[in-house]
């Protein structure tokens, strides 16, 4: 990768999102504002190696897509073009709170009249700057299909004319709901992203999920899942740093050099959920996720850690969501108090065929179990199913581990 | 201003509403018609007393019945002009309660701007 790709790549993981945001604000139209925010990206790509990088690639980027919008809407010969011409040669590139536009579009592309499948890839492309591919890879669906997905909603969006703003005070409570699902999915897609091609912790789309969390949590400083929400994330975040070996290798929690956890984002998390549990109102499903990682991050050493707390948080999450993955992860965590046998029976019936966690889960098991055949099958299933580079490595070491026995 | 189409669903042998139901549908465009979102109402037959036309080569050729059967057919609708979505949205499910039947909100082309 030369200079220039590189600072492209930057420009396109740090700029997207508000790039698109201000031309959706600016010509109310999803569709122009990601076909401009590309053009205007494809224009960098031919000018920028020959005249040099601009030294704000984000202002650079955002005049040249303005300017290739106006000249569509020239050509196409919209009514709107002149009202929009005055609009925007008196707010250039000192568009004001950026991050509204922001948040505007995150709404929008959570509106409840569109499926939560059509929010999560909208709100990934347009607001992520993922492409259509990276999306489909994340949710085991196909590239087609979910490039016809992401179409649909925007024509949605434009025909049935959802509004491109912040819901009103009586409808945001129940507004927000749906973003912080689509928000817990981009954090998840950039801490471990499915994609072998790309870094196992996309720090861009975590820090993102984590920046659009902290601005919905200002506007709602009183939602506990909102709080909830950002605690967990700020506390996952905090172990960044451990979660990849120098060997690009996934380092587990019991593998983790604690000393490299970010205290601070960890110190934040909790205050957090200090709070929520002061308020004295029941925990939702982002705050008791948040509390067992604030267990986990509680500890020093991994021989410090509180099983049996983590257990009982799981339990009250059980109540709240019985699916097969919180049963998978609330095994693990049986297995350091109740042994490996008893975690084994809990997950042996789990419908979770295709998830490699629950395949390198099992390996695990039945390897403290002296059952070493059993787990190379299953090591070998869960690296098949694997989509990440640096989990795959760990999971083939650990397989090799197992020696000939 | 937009419009849009808001269907009612019904799957009961008959369409029409009751007592109760009459009065919250009448205050419901009531409400409309003052607040300038009202363009059209009402409420429609059974499926049994449609007629399918098609003259699409000439000669009209006529059925007896809806167009497909079904469990559930419209029983009524509203035309209403609303700013956006949102808007409509609330007007739907104002109508919705009112009628106390599911609803379907559409987009109509055209008509907008």
């Amino acid at each position: 990768m030369t200079d220039v790709d590189d600072a492209i790549a930057h420009a396109h993981h740090e700029e997207w999102a508000r790039i698109v945001a201000t031309l959706a604000k600016r010509f109310g139209d999803l569709d122009i504002a990601e076909e401009m925010a590309g053009e205007a990206f494809a224009v960098a790509l031919e000018r920028w190696p020959v005249d040099g990088v601009p030294p704000n690639p984000g202002a650079w980027l955002t005049v040249t897509a303005n300017r290739k919008a106006i000249d569509r809407l020239r050509r196409e010969a919209r009514r709107r073009e002149k009202h929009q011409e005055a609009m925007i040669l008196s707010d250039l590139i000192e568009s004001p709170s950026i991050d509204d536009d922001r948040l505007r579009l995150v709404f929008t592309c959570c509106h409840p009249a569109l499926s939560m499948e059509a929010r999560v890839a909208l709100t990934l492309r347009m607001v992520g700057g993922l492409s259509v591919a990276e999306i489909s890879r994340a949710f085991f669906v196909q590239e087609d299909a979910m490039g016809q997905r992401i179409t649909r909603a925007k024509a949605k969006i434009k025909t049935a004319k959802i509004p491109y703003y912040v819901p009103s005070r009586e409808d945001l409570p129940s507004r927000v709901t749906g973003v912080l699902a689509v928000l817990y999915l981009v954090f998840n897609e950039g801490y471990l992203a499915s994609d072998p091609q790309k870094e196992a912790v996309r720090h861009d789309l975590t820090a993102e999920a984590i920046r659009l969390t902290r601005l919905v949590h200002e506007l709602m400083p009183d939602d506990g899942e909102v709080a909830g929400l950002l605690a967990l994330m700020l506390l996952t975040d905090a172990r960044r740093s451990a979660r990849v070996s120098r060997e690009g290798e996934l380092a587990t929690l019991e593998e983790q050099d604690r000393r490299t956890w970010d205290r601070q984002l960890i110190t934040e998390g909790h205050a957090l959920i200090r709070e929520r549990l002061a308020s004295r109102a029941s925990p939702g499903r982002y705050q008791l996720l948040a509390a067992i990682n604030a267990v986990h991050t509680d500890a020093l050493d991994i021989s410090d850690t509180d099983w049996s707390q983590i257990i009982a948080l799981y339990d009250q999450l059980m109540f709240l969501d019985p699916s097969p993955v919180v049963q998978l992860n609330r095994a693990v965590a049986l297995a350091e108090l109740d042994g490996a046998q008893v975690a084994l029976a809990e997950i042996d019936d789990l419908p979770l065929e295709d998830y490699h966690a629950f395949h390198a889960t099992r390996a695990h098991l039945l390897r403290r179990l002296g059952r070493g055949d059993e787990a190379r099958v299953s090591y070998d299933r869960a690296i098949a199913l694997a989509g990440n580079t640096a989990e795959i490595r760990y999971l083939v070491r650990r397989r090799n581990e197992l020696g000939d026995d | 201003m937009a419009q849009y189409l808001i269907s009612v669903l019904s799957d009961r042998p008959d369409p029409t509403a009751d007592a109760m139901e009459m009065a919250a549908i009448d205050a419901f465009n009531e409400q409309m018609q003052k607040d300038g979102n009202w363009v059209f109402g009402g409420g429609l037959g059974m499926p049994s007393t449609a007629t399918v036309i098609d003259a699409r080569r000439g000669e009209a050729l006529l059925t007896d019945g809806p167009f497909v059967e079904t469990k559930e057919y419209v029983a009524g609708f509203w035309i209403v002009q609303a700013p956006n979505l949102d808007a409509a949205l609330r007007l739907a499910t104002q109508g919705s309660k009112s009628c106390n039947r599911r609803v379907e909100l559409r987009p109509i082309f055209g008509a907008n701007d």
